[in-house]
């Protein structure tokens, strides 16, 4: 590692703060321009001006935007996400346990879906244009094409309408043995994993195949490099980067993903909460939920350039 | 005896996209004895790099070979199963491509590169490849052999990495080596470096090969025998001296007339010195902030001056990155100068082209470089002329059609072609439109950057016979942007060398070659190979003794002050040259030259 | 790049035959129905096809056709608008990155990595639990979120044909800057341009089905294709088409237009 190398992490950081900030900023904003407010949501419209008045000064309301915005980024870095306008109870402690359960969907959904998408990736462009490479592009672009509560209810349809094999709700407290456990995760994990798989697939394909198609993978092929080595020594290193990238975008159809799997299965994850939440507009959930989603994604993104910068080889860093 | 490299009667059809196979080969047959090297000459697409990778058993994708027969080395090349053909490449037929900076793998260091053909054939164990290696960068002259095989290719210099390619090509001894196109993409004063490495290589060891190229004095100093190719089939084949002095086919003569150094200049002794139209003073560009001197922090063009008399062409002459694309993008008004002035027929001119006057932006028209990308390709030619005619002249309707029918005339081509869109045309047809658009604007001066480079040789001579009768008929000054001293010397008037964006020497082109120079002006003069067999080994470059460190020069370089060429100079002075900026000489009947060293003897040529 | 905008010219040519298809049937296809979309009748619910009822059936007992070419009307209107606000207001801020100032691109840049650093089902989830889910606040939310994709994708092209030699001329010869954008950038944006509306369309239905799946997309009584396969989802047991139809009509009109997007990109 070189000072060059410190210097673009160092930009990197730099830049994943900035964006920090704004989605800070950002999901403040939002939830803070329309002029009628939380006490309209809660209270309904046949309030007395004096309860409404009393709730506004409870939740800070009738204090300068600016005050609301420091108060609230105060009690953010403390943990304190402000209770929820449905039923008053802290949203940190609301979405503790659910966190918990979200973030093993996704990091099992991800742990399924990367390995198997890197292989099918880097093996179809590397046998571009071959019958398989044809067959992985189609069911790939079929998959991306259909928005991801199909393929949650479809297998809710084969899986348990049809073939009674496992229960079509994630009842996650019922869970005492490995085989429960299967049941109860199969569903939701393999098809999170199928809805990340398929953009994973086609953008690490392109990665490789963009790599392959460079003139020193020619000029390897000349100096008589079999084939084995002219993937692991001459293709990878250089493809490394790439495809960490295509990994990491792809990780933002995870994040969309997980919100609508947990709902079709009910599964008691963060992102449900978020959808009643918003179907019912309370917004220091949504506020903090939305955090959440956006820091996870902003780490992941981030975590990948990282990764890219370590991978540029000497001599190339602009 | 056999031959060692035999093909006969090579077919190879390709296809792009869905469409029905053509053929790129036809019927080629050639043969080479061991020891020989065999040039292939053709221009852009005729199928040279197709035959010289089909030695090696590599198709690219699409195509395929359809008939014939490829023997090299005693292998039947196009018989042999894939597994075969890695057998034998880089073992006994090896490669060097023609753009090391994309041949090499950037994440891999050169050494593991260098000796990976040998390694997967296992020749040899690693440590004693490791010191083959380095007596092969020894032997091709690069710097810091022991050391050099640790770097990364984004390290190192175009040249450089072409030596190690060519080492890379030679580690396993093989049989025969594939040269394409290897010094194209270098500057002639680094080609020359090359060609020489290559040269003494080949001599030590007797090496058997192909040499793909287009330019013919290249062949002349590196093969025996030579092939002239064109759409895909042999048009001449014979020695190099009866190819390059004998030539029977039509096209070999096409391609030597147009390759052969010839001047078309009027003679111009006779008449009085013109007026000057274009002056440029003192002209500093760059980039960045302001230093404390005023100056940007990186400078591109430093202090030039020259002036373009009416009716005459200046060339501007520099290797990549000298700076000229920029000067020409500021005469434009398309870059802000940061220091100096400009001024077309003594008034000064602004540096935003917005803010010249309309008859001053007609005067000067720019003619860009690239062929390919010069005209807007969602309108027909008909209609960007049109533009022009109207933008300067508001010409509408039947007239500005009969202006553009006069302008296409001019540039001798069709009026049918104004309904054309740009896709239709080839290269040399942009090419002239580009020059018609210019002329559209019925102007004093044109400013060509670059406008041969993209172009096959053949063509090219033909736009610059073509800028040559502009200049006689319509009295039009030209500045002719361009890194080929030939084309220069065959139709400029007068010359502004540029290196690291000074001007070192500004004279009567005329004058090159004879009596006193810049030594930048000498090596660049004396690294343009001539179409003589012999003339590599016989020229005598001087070179920059190392007996100034490198250390010492590093920390100095840094002052733009100091003569830019300091570092490669052959004859600078130690104590003076890294000391005091050059002053300006002016030798008597010739150049004004950015120089310490006295006209009685500053470099003075010996031929 | 100069053979690209003359290569691709078919791909674009039937990414928009496509979109103005589903547009027509968006427009035209409830008019053919004979029933009203909005009756619910004395059928029983989740019927199977017949000759009145095509489709059989919803849970409500009501035409499911009917309900389809409203809910296509839905989808595909509301879609189209979204991806017009993005793909117009992305390409006139790419445009304007590369020929304004400086300022503009720093500034225009910044805002385009920060709203990309959200995600997109994300952002739509915040704003609309503030804003709603009018057809207007839907309309906006999708076209906000994407027009930094938009405006990426047109800053990259119009920024490599800005530096191509024709547009050099042309400024060096003193055209003004609208007669540049105009004549000289735009036409050779618009083909790779449709390729990009023809993608943003697609995140679009995408994005929206999830939405009204989710329930906080398009409300009843109004219906679009995710809402419709929500309120049927009951149908699934039964295989009942009232369910299985949308979800098919998704697919066709988003695979018909990857297809059509796919088929010269992908290989060569």
């Amino acid at each position: 590692m070189n000072s060059q190398t410190l210097k673009l992490i160092g930009r990197r950081f730099f830049a994943a703060a900035m964006s920090l900030i704004f989605v800070i900023v950002t999901v403040f904003a939002i939830t803070n321009v329309l002029p009628g407010d939380a006490t309209d949501a809660v209270l309904g419209q046949g309030a007395t001006p004096q309860a409404v008045a009393v709730m506004r000064h409870d939740l800070g309301l009738d204090r300068s935007v600016f005050f609301r915005f420091w108060f609230w980024l105060w009690g953010v870095l403390h943990g304190d996400f402000g209770h929820s306008l449905l039923n008053g109870l802290s949203v940190a402690d609301a979405i503790g346990p659910r966190l918990h359960n979200s973030l093993l969907l996704a990091g099992a959904s991800a742990a399924v879906s990367v390995p198997v998408s890197l292989f099918l990736g880097i093996t179809s462009a590397i046998w571009k244009d071959t019958v398989y490479d044809r067959v992985v592009s189609i069911m790939t672009l079929g998959m991306v094409s259909v928005p991801e509560f199909v393929i949650a209810t479809m297998a809710v349809y084969v899986f348990a309408v049809r073939l009674h094999l496992l229960p079509a709700l994630a009842d996650v407290g019922s869970v005492h043995s490995l085989r429960q456990f299967l049941s109860v995760f199969f569903m939701p994990v393999a098809s999170l994993a199928l809805v990340t798989l398929a953009q994973m697939v086609r953008m690490t394909r392109a990665a490789m195949a963009d790599t392959l198609s460079a003139p020193y993978i020619e000029m390897a092929l000349l100096k008589g490099v079999g084939p084995i080595r002219l993937i692991l020594v001459h293709a990878i290193p250089n493809a490394i980067g790439p495809i960490v990238n295509a990994v990491a975008l792809s990780l933002s159809s995870l994040l969309g993903g997980v919100v609508v799997i947990e709902v079709v299965f009910t599964y008691p994850g963060i992102s449900g909460l978020m959808v009643d939440a918003v179907s019912s507009r309370d917004v220091p959930t949504v506020q903090a939920c939305a955090l959440v989603f956006c820091v996870t994604y902003l780490f992941l993104t981030t975590f990948a350039d990282v990764v890219t910068i370590l991978s540029l080889p000497r001599g190339r860093k602009a | 005896m056999a031959a060692t490299i035999q093909v006969e009667n090579l077919e190879i059809v390709g296809r792009r996209g869905k469409g029905a196979e053509l053929p790129i080969v036809r019927d080629v047959s050639f043969s080479v004895q061991r020891g020989e090297m065999l040039a292939l000459i053709g221009e852009s697409g005729s199928g040279k790099t197709t035959v010289a990778l089909s030695l090696l058993g590599h198709i690219r994708k699409g195509c395929r070979i359809a008939g014939g027969m490829i023997r090299v080395a005693g292998y039947d090349v196009t018989a042999l199963s894939p597994h075969e053909c890695r057998s034998i490449r880089g073992r006994v037929i090896s490669y060097v491509a023609q753009n090391a900076g994309s041949a090499f793998n950037p994440a891999l260091s050169i050494m593991r590169q260098v000796v990976e053909p040998a390694l997967v054939h296992r020749t040899l164990p690693r440590r004693d490849l490791e010191a083959r290696a380095v007596s092969l960068f020894r032997a091709l002259a690069l710097p810091d052999p022991e050391t050099i095989g640790e770097r990364y290719p984004g390290e190192l210099s175009g040249g450089q990495l072409q030596r190690l390619m060519a080492a890379m090509a030679l580690m396993t001894d093989p049989e025969v080596v594939i040269f394409d196109e290897p010094t194209t993409a270098l500057d002639v004063t680094t080609q020359i470096e090359v060609l020489s490495a290559f040269k003494a290589v080949f001599a030590e060891r007797g090496i058997t090969g192909v040499y793909v190229t287009h330019d013919l004095s290249v062949v002349a100093q590196i093969a025996d025998h030579a092939v002239v190719l064109k759409d895909g089939a042999i048009r001449e084949a014979g020695t190099v001296s009866k190819i390059l002095f004998q030539p029977e086919d039509p096209y070999s003569q096409a391609l030597l007339a147009a390759a052969e150094p010839r001047s078309r200049q009027a003679d111009l002794a006779g008449q009085p010195e013109q007026r000057s139209l274009l002056d440029v003073r003192n002209l500093v560009v760059g980039y960045g902030q302001r230093t404390a001197a005023g100056l940007p922090e990186k400078v591109i063009v430093n202090h030039v001056s020259f002036s373009v008399p009416k009716g005459r062409m200046l060339g501007v002459i520099g290797e990549s990155g000298c700076g000229k694309s920029t000067l020409a993008r500021a005469i434009s008004g398309l870059q802000p100068w940061a220091a100096g002035e400009l001024l077309l027929n003594g008034e000064p001119l602004a540096g935003n082209v917005r803010e010249r006057t309309p008859d001053q932006r007609r005067h000067l028209q720019l003619v860009a470089q690239n062929a390919d990308s010069v005209l807007n390709p969602s309108k027909p030619i008909g209609q960007t002329l049109e533009r022009v005619v109207r933008f300067y002249g508001g010409l509408r309707g039947a007239a500005a059609t009969r202006r553009v029918n006069e302008l296409l005339d001019m540039v001798r081509l069709s009026p049918s072609l104004a309904s054309r869109l740009p896709s239709e045309l080839s290269g040399g047809q942009k090419q002239r439109i580009n020059f018609a658009r210019a002329l559209a604007a019925d102007p004093q001066i044109v400013l060509c950057d670059e406008i041969t480079a993209a172009l096959d040789t053949v063509v090219a001579a033909a736009i610059l016979d073509l800028m040559k009768e502009l200049q006689r008929d319509l009295g039009l000054s030209f500045i002719f942007i361009t890194h080929d001293l030939h084309a220069l010397q065959s139709i400029c008037d007068r010359v502004a060398v540029l290196y690291a964006g000074q001007a070192v020497e500004v004279g009567p082109a005329m004058a090159l070659g004879k009596g006193v120079h810049h030594p930048y002006t000498r090596l660049l003069h004396d690294s343009v190979p001539l179409m003589e067999p012999g003339w590599l080994e016989s020229t005598r470059i001087k070179r920059a003794d190392e007996a100034m460190p490198a250390t010492l020069l590093n920390s100095l370089s840094h002052d733009p002050e100091l003569c830019c060429f300091l570092e490669r100079c052959p004859d600078r002075v130690s104590g003076l040259c890294d000391r005091v900026p050059p002053p300006v000489r002016s030798v008597p009947e010739g150049p004004r030259v950015l120089c310490h060293l006295p006209a009685s003897i500053c470099s003075e040529f010996s031929t | 790049m100069i053979a690209m905008i003359g290569k691709f010219r078919s791909r674009h040519d039937r990414v928009l035959l496509l979109i103005v298809f589903w547009l027509l049937l968006a427009l035209l296809g409830p008019l053919c129905s004979s029933h009203d979309p909005g009756a619910i009748g004395s059928q029983p619910v989740f019927s199977a096809p017949s000759a009145a009822h095509l489709l059989g059936t919803d849970y409500l007992g009501r035409d499911t056709l009917g309900r389809l070419l409203n809910g296509i009307r839905h989808t595909v209107l509301l879609c189209f608008a979204s991806t017009l606000v993005s793909c117009s207001v992305g390409t006139f801020l790419g445009i304007a990155a590369v020929t304004a100032r400086p300022w503009v691109e720093a500034l225009t840049g910044r805002l385009a990595d920060g709203f990309l650093s959200i995600p997109s089902l994300l952002f739509a989830l915040l704003v609309i639990a503030v804003f709603g889910t009018s057809t207007t606040a839907l309309i906006v939310t999708m076209g906000v979120i994407y027009t930094p994709g938009a405006y990426r994708t047109s800053r990259a092209l119009a920024q490599r044909i800005a530096r191509l030699d024709f547009v050099t001329v042309a400024r060096a010869r003193g055209e003004s800057t609208p007669y540049i954008i105009l004549q000289e950038i735009l036409p050779n944006m618009t083909g790779p341009m449709i390729t990009d509306v023809g993608l943003r369309f697609i995140y679009a239905v995408l994005l929206l089905s999830n939405l009204s799946f989710l329930g906080i997309g398009v409300q009843p009584p109004e219906v679009d294709l995710g809402s419709m396969v929500r309120e049927n989802m009951l149908g699934m047991a039964y295989g009942s088409p009232a369910m299985i139809v949308p979800v098919v009509v998704i697919g066709v009109l988003t695979v018909g237009i990857n297809l059509a997007l796919d088929s010269s990109s992908g290989r060569r």
